[in-house]
């Protein structure tokens, strides 16, 4: 169905008192909008707000200064209830040049506070960003709170005891900034002075200069006469379940969870990657994390690291390979080895814009079906997808646990936004995992590599070394009985339909489907997997508050399906699938369960927003009830 | 499990060897399995991986571990057994296309990195499984299916392209000539790192006699120079020729064995080493044995420095490093 522009029409600015707020700080790719967006969000964390995060950065590392494709922006929503993405539309811009001003003013709610620094306002910045005449003084922003404030020479002024130059000065206007901010949301500051000290640790006169500007900024606040409708907002804190709380992006989660996946196995962990956007930080995450049972290993292509990986689980350590969706499709035949060899291959995708290059550091879930479908061969796969990003730990760990159980490559799918975004976390007890260890065949008498568990289907894991089991695998077809090469019809069909029946088997092995928010049944079913949970859900949520009968179900499983959720989504009237691509789940469910199925599609590199979903809702709602 | 005394049927397995009549890959496998009871290490612990080929078939007709993977990502592959077992004798079979086609990659970076393991090449200057097209080691004008009027592209010498990758160890031997490949398979097992070995192999069906001049009996004393540390480069059915440097072009020349100035072969000079392995063309010799050979830091050895100082680490531990907050 058509993607429809859905605004919530939320003013959060008109009271003291606010429920949720979305804030956007946006500059130069050069300004430090990512670290400012950070420190803000541990405060917000600390103050006890829930919390979804979006950094949001352009492909160029520097682009040209004041450059409108050279916007990076780091985007805050919070709140005293359930925050689960992002936000739709910016409660607050902090825009510190035109350009940044000039790309975000259209997503500002009206009546939105805008934090601009007069400073960067110069004729040239305003001719990079294309403005004809400066939005400042043209009356263009009537229907907004403007705060234009000249914050380069306040904080050259902050900042002139420690002569660090003019230059190395005013690249403390991003804490002046945050200061402010930190003032207008009633932030504690300990934190971020705490960061800096540590960040700059070698560089003290930098770190001070920094904390100077921080505290000018949040006392600029305190004692300045601001115009009306500009004051500090309380955002009381969210109710949660009592226990520990963090803030863990994806990409952190991810790594963690591979970790404890390890630990519960008690195996090493090979992980092979090639350097691209969005993946690499989890190279980096895990680099160095040299206290666990993990070695990392940049290879020279994709195709290294995914035949690196496999090579390091025939010899009985667990291979992990990472990649973007250019990578997975390098590594596609080194899978295809894995899955004949019937060796466990935990693969990692970080989706993002394609085909090709497309849009490296924008989200998209495109890669769906490259992921079910995309190899040589009849070749199926484990294919799972968390949620968000908490979520990322407890999916990466199954994902660990069904490639050694069922001696089988999983496919992991993450996304840009889940890689970048961070949310609350409670922390879970560990002690209260299961360990699954892993067991490798030891006793020669009868061995052979064809051996299988009779109930999982896994074959044998014989690591070399073992005296006695000395064995050949490849990619040749094997004899299903004695795991010699075999060129058998038969046995060609056999083992085909043992590949198949071994991944079919796994949905005995994971959780029914469960509804996310609703029922079990109804008129609306909103189906989505991966990242587009949090939009889905405060689409459903606000729906249902409208008293439309809608419910939210979230796949994780993608492959193989829960075992209820054909039966399940029958009980729906309708079906509408939101998804970051042009319709590949909904094609899968159509396929596999011959129903009718609804796609809500959006391919702009940019998250759903919870008014297109709720529009979608209302739409869908309105022709079940015509029909 | 006692295992001082095994033989080379210790190393053959039950698989019935494919490979055509006559072909060269026969004679390397008798050697190979000859040569590993000599090396003394337990037989559990041998691991050979191949790609895609005829070369790639032998991990089949070893009685050891074996992977027999895709194509030209043996050297990957063997890079991933070595850094999670560096207990295991890695070693890489793979032929000219495999390896230097395919897969030149990652030969490249297995060389330069200094992996240590074994990297056999099975070089019949020619694609055998797929029917005998010509390859990346094929020389100029060779007539195959898939160059009618001969091949048009200049061949590469696997020996200069790992020198030049930055190899540790480079050899080049001769399918029949045991003896000779003996030694260089255990000097190349003994050497710590990546350990070079291109073998000259006859395809008998699509290339035969493609190195006839230095494999006949009678003709391979003026074609061939085994070069041997510390001696001189004398070659000829009378020990009567010699190589020298013509220092005024920096190239080498065939000279009577009595001329002065005689090369000395020295395995650590990697300048001749180069100059030895691009040698060959009218009048010249090809050399065999171990053109060069250097002690490097091996990667594996580094990569293991690396990793699992601290162990354990604690998993509660760095759920909670960091900034953490409680709600009651």
């Amino acid at each position: 169905m058509k993607l429809i522009e859905g605004k919530l029409d939320e003013h959060h600015l008109d009271e003291r008192e606010v429920v949720d707020v979305v804030v956007r700080f946006a500059g130069d790719s050069g300004d430090g909008m990512q670290l400012t967006g950070a420190n803000f969000t541990l405060a917000t964390a600390l103050h006890g707000n829930d919390l979804s995060t979006f950094p949001d950065f352009p492909a160029e590392i520097r682009a040209p200064v004041g450059a409108t494709f050279g916007v990076s922006a780091f985007q805050i929503h919070f709140g005293s209830e359930d925050v689960t993405t992002a936000g739709d539309m910016l409660d607050v811009l902090v825009a510190m040049n035109p350009a940044a001003l000039q790309v975000n003013l259209a997503n500002v709610v009206a009546g939105g506070l805008l934090i601009v620094d007069r400073g960067a306002f110069s004729a040239k910045n305003l001719a990079k960003a294309g403005y004809a005449a400066n939005p400042l003084e043209d009356g263009s922003l009537a229907g907004y709170r403007v705060l234009d404030l000249d914050i380069s020479a306040q904080t050259l002024a902050a900042v002139a005891p420690f002569e660090l130059g003019h230059k190395a000065s005013l690249r403390c206007k991003n804490m002046w900034t945050l200061g402010l901010v930190m003032w207008l949301f009633d932030r504690d500051r300990a934190a971020t002075i705490s960061n800096l000290r540590k960040k700059f640790a070698s560089q003290r006169e930098i770190a001070e200069a920094n904390i100077a500007a921080l505290n000018a900024g949040h006392a600029f606040g305190e004692t300045a006469e601001l115009p009306v409708g500009i004051h500090v907002y309380r955002v009381p804190k969210a109710k949660s379940e009592p226990g520990l709380y963090r803030n863990i992006t994806g990409t952190q989660a991810l790594a963690w969870g591979i970790l404890a996946g390890s630990e519960l196995a008690g195996i090493d962990v090979f992980f092979a990657s090639y350097p691209i956007t969005p993946a690499s930080n989890l190279l980096h995450e895990l680099t160095g994390r040299s206290d666990f049972r993990i070695a990392t290993f940049q290879a020279e292509d994709e195709i290294a690291a995914v035949c690196a990986a496999i090579g390091a689980s025939f010899a009985g350590s667990l291979g992990v390979t990472s990649s973007a969706g250019p990578g997975i499709a390098l590594k596609s035949e080194g899978i295809s080895l894995a899955i004949a060899t019937e060796l466990p291959l935990l693969v990692i995708d970080t989706q993002r814009g394609g085909p090709s290059t497309g849009l490296p550091t924008k989200t998209e879930q495109s890669d769906l079906h490259m992921a079910l479908f995309g190899r040589h061969g009849d070749t199926p796969m484990p294919v799972v997808a968390p949620a968000t990003p908490p979520e990322c730990f407890d999916i990466a760990r199954e994902a660990v646990r069904l490639a050694i159980r069922y001696m089988t490559p999983v496919m992991l799918l993450s996304d840009g936004y889940l890689a970048n975004a961070a949310e609350r976390w409670k922390i879970p007890d560990v002690e209260e995992f299961e360990p699954d260890p892993v067991t490798f065949a030891e006793d020669p008498s009868d061995f052979r590599p064809s051996n299988r568990d009779p109930r999982s289907l896994a074959r044998v894991w014989a690591r070399p070394g073992t005296p006695g089991l000395e064995h050949r695998i490849g990619g040749l077809e094997r004899s299903h009985d004695t795991g010699d090469i075999s060129y058998d019809p038969a046995n060609h069909q056999k083992m085909t339909d043992l590949r198949l029946a071994k991944v079919a088997g796994i949905a005995d092995d994971i959780p029914l489907q469960q509804v996310d928010l609703g029922n079990n049944s109804g008129k609306l079913a909103v189906v989505g997997w991966g990242s587009t949970h949090g939009a889905i859900h405060q689409g459903v949520k606000r729906a249902r508050l409208e008293g439309l009968d809608a419910s939210h179900i979230h796949v994780r499983h993608l492959c193989p399906l829960p075992r209820n959720l054909g039966e399940l989504l029958g009980a729906f009237d309708s079906i509408l699938v939101a998804e970051m691509n042009v319709g590949q789940f909904a094609g899968v469910l159509r396929c596999e369960f011959l129903l009718e199925v609804e796609s809500l599609s959006k391919v702009s590199g940019q998250p759903f927003r919870i008014g297109e979903i709720i529009a979608a809702i209302r739409a869908r709602c309105e022709a079940v009830e015509a029909a | 499990m006692q295992q001082t005394e095994l033989t080379a049927k210790d190393f053959a397995s039950d698989q019935e060897v494919r490979w055509c009549p006559g072909c060269g890959d026969y004679a390397i496998l008798k050697t190979i399995q000859k040569t590993l009871p000599a090396l003394g290490r337990r037989r559990e612990r041998q691991v050979f991986i191949s790609g895609i080929g005829c070369s790639s078939r032998f991990p089949y007709y070893m009685n050891t571990y074996g992977f027999h993977t895709i194509h030209g990502r043996a050297p990957a592959i063997a890079t991933g057994v070595k850094l999670a077992n560096p207990e295991l004798d890695v070693w890489v079979v793979t032929g000219d296309g495999d390896g230097f086609s395919i897969g030149g990659n990652h030969m490249m970076h297995l060389l330069r990195r200094n992996v240590d393991l074994q990297v056999l090449v099975f070089n019949n200057e020619i694609y055998g499984l797929t029917k005998g097209q010509y390859s990346p080691t094929s020389r100029l004008g060779t007539r195959s299916p898939s160059s009618p009027r001969g091949s048009i592209d200049p061949p590469l010498s696997p020996c200069a392209i790992a020198l030049g990758a930055g190899g540790s160890f480079v050899a080049r031997s001769i399918d029949t000539h045991a003896a000779h490949l003996s030694s260089v398979v255990r000097a190349g097992h003994s050497h710590k790192g990546a350990a070079f070995m291109e073998i000259l192999q006859n395809c008998p069906i699509y290339n035969d006699g493609v190195f006839e001049s230095v494999k006949n009996r009678s003709t391979a004393p003026d074609f061939r120079l085994e070069v041997e540390h510390g001696k001189p480069l004398v070659f000829g059915s009378n020990r009567d020729k010699a190589i020298r440097l013509d220092r005024s072009s920096l190239s080498l020349e065939v000279v009577p064995a009595d001329s002065g100035d005689v090369l000395v072969h020295d395995e650590g000079n990697q300048v001749l080493a180069q100059l030895l392995a691009a040698m060959g063309g009218p009048g010249f010799p090809i050399a065999i044995g171990v053109l060069y050979r250097s002690e490097q830091p091996s990667f594996d050895a580094s990569f293991a420095s690396r990793k699992g100082h601290s162990l354990p680490g604690n998993l509660a531990a760095l759920l909670r490093s960091g900034n953490t907050w409680i709600v009651d």
